[in-house]
């Protein structure tokens, strides 16, 4: 039996990547991952089998056999003919899929998150600067748990005639407004989301909303409206406390001295 | 005609074209110098504009400085190696990095000269206020300049004098030369860490500093007592040292220069240095490697590009540590600054970072595992490779994986992960998982570096297959415990990850390593040789990878310096002096990436034309060092 050449071999693993991020992550196991993502993952499968052949030399002569057949082997002019037809036409189904126009509009080239201010206000009276600021009711949580709980709940309450339109009954971005929204509304469910930032951010994300956002990193295209307009400070502090709360994700702090 | 033509020569026809060239210049130049001159804040540069100009001036400047300061820390080490063991090739190795030094170092300070032109002409306004504030760093500058220079010039020209009985004056020389170099970087260091983190700790400020800023924090706020300023302020806390309305200086020059990011900065240059000047030493060997016309010289270059590889593996190993430290000090100095660079504005910088350094650990594996081709006895260890090779590539794979997709997906991507976060793969963008591979990544290089260090010798211990459990043991036990602090890291607050899983997971690695470097060293003691080191038989390509990690190292430096100066943002010195150039904007990562290899080209061009000068010099002097196929187990111990 015909031993199958490494090229061949390569060449197989190299799809079988494909199919595995492309069917088995992105189909099975999850939900589609980005062409672009994809990609970059096959950019680096090529580069380990490149490697692979590449770092001896016995072998990486084992692996261009078949390329240097191919090219100048007397028996391989239908391979050849093949190739040389196949090639183009690749290249050029490529150019067209890129260029041809698609009713799929390109994602939003915003940042991931915006950066924000140095300083923190509500309205135009200045609280503090934003690395220091801390939520006024958290202390509450040691000094009187009693107290603590009656902000949780006003939190809550806030939260659900304000709030859960958008970001969802669970927290998890998913109201029943988010599915007409882009960029679709936070959810707080994800772990990178609330241990990423400090209560502060969050006061100011939720008082300026989206016409508050910077100047760089557009188009932000948040339909976030801005609360301080409709909440008072301490309904802003206490639904902070209640998005922790129910989701059992602790802000980030910076421990002692911050 | 004929008496036309000979007019007309090629050479005259480039000589007017210079000179309209030269004259086109000038005219672009002439509008810059007619601008008043007496009190502007700023003043053009012509053509480039200030910014570019101060960019492309500083990270020249940089990346020489680097190199100039890296080397002789690795020379020094090499030459008391070769003095140690009497081997003479070492100490000519050392002598052939100082020469490479020597022309490199007017280099360095004519770029440093032409920085502070450009800086005294086009930015007055920064150049006072810090000259204001650190004048006498500057004076300390010059004089340590001063020491390094003639001690520069006595360790090179004095090499072969102090050949024998003098030769531990030359290593006290040696090191005085680093110590003065490391001096000199700290100082510079002072003035760049404090444009981006002009504050530091409340315990660190000196009494009168205290009362200066609680003064002036009391007059911006009359309504504010000295109790209540100080009630929740802790030794750790954050304070600046600047009156907020007017920019006045309160501290002394020791707090500004003792500022939040300088010490994090001074050790990642510091270990920085090492891992890029072991990285261009090596592509120079890789060079004459190639361009080696006799097997001798192969040898000797061959030999050279491993030790440059080896000790910029040494550099890079710990290099994400350091890096690591000086991001959560940019952090702790402030949040803001901290989201921009990790989430917002710079968060795809390390992205391309994260590609970088995968290039730089997969290049340097493939450089170890290409040499163990011309070992005889390394082919047991080839069966591993391919694991190896898939555990790097999937650890980068992870650590070069985006938090937020929406910039590189479509609308129905987006809408078919529920979000700009995939709600699997977003696991791999958060900073734990990341942390995670990145020990992995370190600790799979040091197993390749084992290898290489253990083929072609037989241990003859007793103890050799317990030996290799507990090696094996160790390894696994530590990846599993790496793997498992990076998943608890998910679940517990960002200040435990950042101040107690991170650095557990740092020791964790480091501790790896070290215990199986001492169990390796005695296993391998007096270990039987099986094959020999074929010194001058490595595959081209091989060569060339010593040459993109240079390249990559370079760009790598140039990219990670937008981000620490870039951090800044709108300001010279964040929060105290704000940029009102016309040029106080960021720069777009894409037209970094054009600045900054720009950038490399030159450096290269400059760097190659160095090399090339010191050759041309040196050609008809000295042969290289022989250096014969050699037993592994007496060359390596």
């Amino acid at each position: 039996m015909k031993r199958i050449s490494l090229f061949t071999i390569c060449f197989a693993i190299f799809i079988a990547c494909w199919v595995f991020l492309r069917f088995v992550v992105g189909g099975v196991i999850s939900v589609p991952i980005p062409s672009s993502v994809i990609s970059m993952y096959m950019g680096l499968v090529l580069i380990a089998i490149l490697v692979h052949v590449s770092v001896e030399d016995t072998r990486f002569r084992e692996f261009l056999r078949p390329i240097h057949e191919t090219l100048v082997g007397e028996n391989r002019r239908v391979r050849r003919i093949v190739l040389a037809v196949l090639i183009p036409l690749l290249m050029l189904g490529y150019t067209y899929s890129n260029l041809a126009q698609k009713a799929n509009p390109p994602g939003d080239p915003r940042d991931a998150h915006p950066s924000p201010p140095l300083e923190l206000t509500y309205k135009d009276e200045v609280i503090g600067s934003m690395q220091d600021v801390e939520n006024p009711y958290r202390h509450y949580e040691k000094d009187d748990p009693e107290k603590f709980k009656s902000h949780v709940e006003n939190g809550r309450r806030v939260y659900y005639q304000n709030c859960f339109y958008c970001h969802g009954d669970h927290l998890d971005g998913k109201g029943h407004f988010a599915d007409a929204l882009n960029p679709l509304p936070a959810n707080f469910q994800d772990p990178g989301i609330i241990p990423n930032f400090q209560e502060s951010f969050f006061f100011w994300r939720i008082s300026k909303g989206g016409p508050g956002l910077p100047a760089s990193g557009t188009p932000w295209n948040s339909a976030m409206p801005i609360w301080e307009d409709h909440l008072t400070k301490e309904e802003i502090w206490d639904v902070i406390l209640f998005l922790s709360d129910y989701t059992g994700y602790p802000y980030r702090t910076f421990g002692e001295g911050h | 005609m004929r008496c036309c033509s000979a007019f007309i020569t090629k050479k005259r026809i480039y000589l007017i074209l210079s000179f309209v060239l030269l004259g086109f210049v000038l005219l672009a130049i002439v509008p810059a110098f007619a601008q008043d001159a007496t009190e502007a804040e700023y003043r053009p540069f012509p053509l480039i504009g200030s910014r570019n100009a101060a960019w492309i001036a500083a990270q020249l400047h940089l990346l020489f400085g680097s190199f100039i300061l890296g080397v002789p820390m690795f020379a020094v080490i090499i030459e008391f190696i070769g003095w140690k063991t009497k081997d003479e090739r070492y100490d000519r190795m050392a002598q052939e990095f100082i020469k490479l030094c020597m022309g490199a170092f007017s280099t360095t300070a004519l770029l440093g000269g032409v920085l502070v032109f450009i800086l005294v002409w086009c930015y007055p306004k920064v150049l006072n206020k810090l000259s204001g504030i650190f004048g006498p760093t500057m004076i300390f500058y010059v004089v340590l300049f001063f020491g390094e220079t003639f001690t520069l010039y006595l360790y090179s020209y004095g090499w072969d004098r102090m050949r024998g009985r003098f030769k531990w004056v030359h290593l006290v020389l040696g090191v005085l030369l680093n110590v003065w170099g490391t001096a000199i970087m700290f100082v510079s260091n002072t003035w760049l860490t404090y444009q981006t983190s002009p504050a530091t700790m409340f315990g660190k400020l000196s009494d009168e500093t205290k009362e200066a800023w609680i003064e002036n924090s009391i007059a911006q706020n009359p309504e504010l007592t000295r109790a209540e300023l100080l009630e929740g302020v802790t030794d750790k806390t954050v304070i600046p040292l600047h009156n907020e309305t007017t920019g006045e200086f309160l501290g002394n020059v020791w707090e500004a220069v003792n500022n939040f990011t300088w010490m994090p900065v001074n050790i990642h240059r510091l270990i920085g240095n090492i891992a890029f000047g072991g990285s261009i030493v090596a592509a120079y060997a890789a060079f004459r490697y190639l361009v080696a016309k006799t097997k001798e010289e192969k040898a000797h270059y061959d030999w050279m590009g491993y030790n440059g590889n080896f000790i910029a593996l040494c550099g890079l190993i710990p290099l994400p540590f350091a890096g690591y430290w000086l991001g959560r000090e940019i952090y702790m100095f402030n949040n803001t600054m901290g989201i921009n660079m990790m989430g917002s504005l710079f968060s795809w910088l390390f992205i391309i970072q994260a590609v970088m350094i995968g290039v730089l650990f997969i290049g340097a594996n493939y450089y170890l595992w290409s040499g163990m081709g011309r070992i005889k006895g390394a082919e047991i260890y080839a069966r591993y490779r391919p694991y190896m090779i898939a555990i790097i590539v999937i650890c980068v794979a992870i650590w070069m994986t985006p938090r937020t997709l929406s910039k590189i997906s479509s609308a129905s991507e987006l809408s078919a992960m529920g979000g700009s976060n995939h709600p699997h793969l977003g696991f791999f963008g958060l900073m734990s998982a990341k942390n995670t591979v990145v020990n992995i990544v370190i600790l799979t290089t040091f197993l390749s570096f084992l290898f290489y260090r253990r083929s072609g010798k037989t241990p003859i211990v007793g103890w050799k297959g317990i030996g290799n459990i507990v090696i094996s043991t160790i390894f696994f036990l530590g990846v599993v415990s790496i793997v498992v602090i990076g998943i608890v890291g998910f679940a517990v607050e960002t200040d435990v990850r950042v101040n107690v899983l991170t650095p557990w997971q740092v020791l964790v690695a480091l501790g790896v390593m070290v215990v199986v470097t001492v169990v390796d060293i005695f296993m391998y003691r007096k270990a039987t040789s099986s094959g020999t080191i074929n010194w001058g038989q490595m595959t081209e390509r091989s060569q060339y990878v010593l040459i993109l990690l240079a390249i990559t190292f370079t760009s790598l430096m140039g990219l990670m310096g937008y981000a620490r100066s870039g951090l800044r943002e709108g300001w010279h010195i964040f929060g105290v002096q704000k940029d009102t150039s016309v040029d106080a904007y960021t720069p777009a990562l894409g037209d970094a990436v054009n600045m900054v290899s720009i950038i490399m080209v030159l450096f290269f061009a400059l760097v190659g034309f160095i090399f090339w000068l010191g050759l041309w010099g040196d050609k008809k002097k000295q042969p290289a060092v022989p250096i014969e196929a050699e037993v592994t187990a007496e060359s390596d111990d």
